[in-house]
């Protein structure tokens, strides 16, 4: 992974430095908040419902073992003993005072890592694959362009004061675990005819109050042009982008009213007076880049483990876990894992600070020091022989870390919602709670197969609720907490967004609701079949009758 | 306002002139871009500089055909986080090659200084606080430079470069 | 009995704090003065605002000295549940 050279190391140290020295202006009455607060939240410091947030940035998901370190130091210190992962592969603490913020963050630049621009109107973290690099199915590796654009886009003097903030994300494999075509940018590597790879570039996708799938407005794009590519698309929406409306200001709106095709045009015009200069990214640039991402020193393994199959057919815990939490690696003899931060009664995507700790050691032990964030809110740890897979299981099963529920009904994905943030219109922690404990039974979870929930507990839609294949929305009725219901969403590369399904019911009903949706389906479905597909076979018709005639 | 120009809180040399206003027969004149685009060839031909102050709502091609006869386009913050006036900056400095004085005004933050001098402007007038300081205290706080712009400071990259050139390969 | 709150977080931490009667601030809303028109209570909070003391301060509806809406009362009283040995819930 990247690892920071000394010109990265001063320069995260000096904005700790320049961080310090505004919250000591604004402790001292020099900055007033309305002054203060787009440069707290350049510093990604949210001030929510309890206390101040930070949500620290992880590059692309990729951390160490230090980092991960760092992050159960923080939590430990200047938290309340836990973290909470993100859908943008980022980490958020809740409890964090204004005035130890700057020692947090100095915790953090020790070991390369920071929280800028994981707020305000700037470009935010690029996501990516979190099986970037070990993926069978990986044209090419994205994490060396995910950090040519996290430089770029850092403190990038021209972008600190957009309409609105800008996500931007990176698939290198034809399946998109990347989510492109629901952000700002999306950037897709494929190969042209003549077997060169490059980037299709997407532009205005969106979640949230309207949301919206990326349009294409290049097929093809050499990839050292990505650079001035993105200036010249960023340029065009600082300078086009609706500021006077908050709910109109994000990209996507400029390309509904105007068409991707002006807006490729528009991109085109600005595009071509800053290509071909000093943005272009050269061979060197990306071999210097890339030597980071080479891979750990494999051993050489055969495909086939024989410990893996013994453990398999003697353990049927291990063996469902190994079904449901083992991918498959590009490297024989090794696969990637995921740690399920799922547990059944649990938060989805929390962690306290001593399994983030046990999670640095387990990846030293078993991944080469290295772990990912997947955007559903999981870990994951790259690189774990075969061989190796049974004693992890046991190491993460003693943790609390080896649910084995990963892409399936259990394995919610869910924003923080009403208990901790001030924008909020319900709870959705709750919610996902008592879901998991109506699905708590492993051998239906595996029977029901792979199916995505997705929990917002507003309109803002930071669960990702519309890209569920079951999605639920918490709204206020009255006064009390009701919840949408929507299906058939996609986040991969055949993204779709989810269609209502009736009137929202309420938080005593919504589990009984959800549940017979999930009957439906397995009563319904053909053999193989995931939600999605079963209900575009069927429409929505069975779906409704069960949740609401038997109401 | 005092103007922050060259590091030093300088007078302001330029006069600024309302769109009824009856010309001064002489000096530095600063006239909105409606009146530019009204009297256009009037003003031209005035022996002394000419400034035009562009909403940041105007494209600069809007006044891109006349920057050899400009000295001074004022762009605008109407509110600090309206970030429009950066590309405009750009644009002007590094498409269009503008070597004349640019300037910010509207609310300035002394915390977008660094930002605003990277994307070309050089003078400012700053809504608060001590200028001299400000501007010391805001170009010191960075060293490393992640972006080209046409500033002219070496980027991380570019001293990378550099080192590779000069250190042998692993 | 319905009345009104200055609630607001403090600066420094971001603690969620309720204007009291003698001009203080406290970490809970039992202590908060609960008043029928809150102009001079808000107006006060305000110059604190100003003052560096605390950020952004409003006013909640109360009925009985308990918030009504639901988002005010899981501010005042933590997280509708315990979802971590040390985070603080109370509610009544």
């Amino acid at each position: 992974m990247y690892q920071y050279d000394q010109l990265d190391q001063v320069f995260v140290r000096q904005r700790v430095a320049q961080f310090r020295d505004q919250v000591r202006r604004r402790l001292a009455g020099e900055l007033s908040e309305d002054e203060f607060k787009p440069l707290r939240l350049m510093n990604g410091l949210y001030l929510q419902l309890h206390a101040y947030m930070l949500r620290v940035a992880i590059p692309y998901g990729v951390l160490n073992a230090a980092q991960m370190r760092a992050l159960a130091h923080v939590a430990r210190t200047y938290d309340r003993g836990y973290g909470h992962f993100t859908t943008r592969q980022n980490i958020q603490f809740n409890w964090i005072r204004l005035d130890q913020a700057p020692d947090a963050l100095e915790a953090l630049a020790e070991v390369g890592i920071h929280a800028i621009q994981t707020s305000g109107n700037t470009i935010r973290n690029t996501t990516t694959d979190e099986l970037a690099g070990v993926a069978p199915d990986e044209i090419e590796d994205p994490r060396p362009w995910c950090e040519l654009i996290r430089q770029w886009s850092t403190l990038h003097p021209e972008f600190a004061f957009l309409p609105r903030k800008f996500k931007i994300a990176v698939t290198g494999s034809p399946h998109d675990r990347a989510a492109v075509k629901v952000h700002d940018i999306g950037l897709r590597m494929h190969r042209d005819e003549t077997g060169e790879a490059g980037f299709e570039v997407l532009v205005g996708g969106g979640l949230g109050r309207t949301p919206m799938i990326g349009k294409t407005i290049k097929g093809f794009l050499p990839k050292r042009h990505l650079l001035s590519y993105l200036e010249a698309i960023l340029r065009v929406y600082n300078l086009a982008g609706r500021r006077d409306n908050l709910y109109k200001s994000r990209i996507k709106i400029l390309v509904h009213d105007i068409g991707a095709a002006a807006m490729a045009e528009r991109v085109e015009a600005e595009w071509a007076t800053i290509r071909d200069g000093a943005l272009e990214v050269s061979d060197d640039d990306l071999a210097r880049v890339a030597r980071h991402f080479v891979r750990p020193p494999y051993a050489e393994r055969p495909a086939r483990s024989e410990i893996l199959e013994r453990e398999r057919l003697s353990d049927a815990g291990f063996a469902r876990w190994l079904k449901s939490n083992s991918f498959a690696h590009k490297v024989p003899g090794y696969a990637a894992v995921k740690l399920s931060l799922k547990p059944v009664d649990g938060p989805p995507g929390d962690a306290s600070a001593a399994q983030i700790d046990a999670m640095a050691d387990l990846a030293e032990r078993f991944s080469f020091g290295e772990v990912r964030v997947a955007h559903e809110q999981n870990l994951v740890l790259p690189d774990v022989a075969l061989d190796d897979l049974p004693a992890l299981w046991r190491a993460l099963d003693a943790i609390g870390l080896a649910t084995p529920n990963i892409g399936l009904v259990s394995d919610i994905i869910s924003c923080p919602g009403m208990d901790y943030c001030a924008l909020a219109t319900a709870r959705s922690i709750p919610v996902a709670q008592r879901l998991t404990k109506r699905f708590a039974d492993l051998g239906r979870v595996h029977d029901i197969g792979k199916l995505h929930i997705n929990i917002s507990g507003c309109i803002n839609a930071c669960g990702h609720h519309h890209v569920g294949h079951i999605g639920l929305l918490g709204v206020d009725k009255g006064g009390r907490e009701f919840y949408q219901i929507t299906l058939g969403g996609r986040a991969d590369e055949h993204a779709a967004l989810g269609t209502l399904l009736g009137p929202a019911v309420a938080y005593d009903d919504v589990v009984d609701a959800v549940e017979r949706v999930v009957e439906t389906y397995v009563r319904l479905r053909s053999p193989g079949e995931i939600l999605v597909d079963t209900v575009k076979r069927t429409g929505l018709g069975p779906f409704k009758e069960a949740v609401y005639a038997a109401a | 306002m005092p103007l922050l120009k060259g590091g030093r809180v300088s007078e302001d040399a330029w006069t600024a002139v309302g769109d009824e206003d009856a010309l001064p027969d002489s000096g530095a004149l600063l006239v909105t871009l409606k009146r530019w685009q009204g009297e256009r060839e009037s003003l031209r031909a005035r022996n002394d500089a000419i400034g035009i102050r562009l909403p940041n709502s105007a494209p600069v091609e809007a006044i891109a055909p006349d920057l050899d006869r400009i000295e001074l386009v004022a762009l605008e913050f109407p509110k600090f986080n309206d970030g429009r006036a950066f590309s405009q900056a750009r644009q002007l400095r590094e498409r269009y090659g503008y070597a004349g004085e640019l300037r910010a005004t509207g609310q300035v933050l002394r915390d977008q200084l660094l930002f605003m001098a990277r994307c070309g402007f050089d003078a400012f007038e700053l809504a608060k606080g001590e200028p001299v300081k400000a501007w010391e205290a805001a170009i010191a706080e960075f060293s490393v430079f992640y972006q080209p712009t046409g500033d002219g400071r070496p980027t991380a990259r570019a001293l990378r470069r550099a080192a590779a050139v000069s250190t042998p390969a692993d | 009995m319905s009345s009104k709150a200055v609630t607001a977080n403090r600066l420094a931490d971001g603690a969620v704090v309720f204007r009291r009667e003698d001009g203080g601030w406290s970490l809970r809303i039992e202590e908060a003065a609960a008043v029928e028109d809150a102009t001079e209570l808000l107006a006060a909070a305000e110059r604190d605002a100003a003052a560096a003391l605390v950020v952004a301060p409003y006013l909640i509806d109360l009925n009985d000295g308990t918030p009504t809406d639901y988002r005010e009362r899981i501010r005042a009283y933590g997280p509708s549940r315990a979802f971590h040995a040390d985070v603080p819930t109370r509610h009544p």
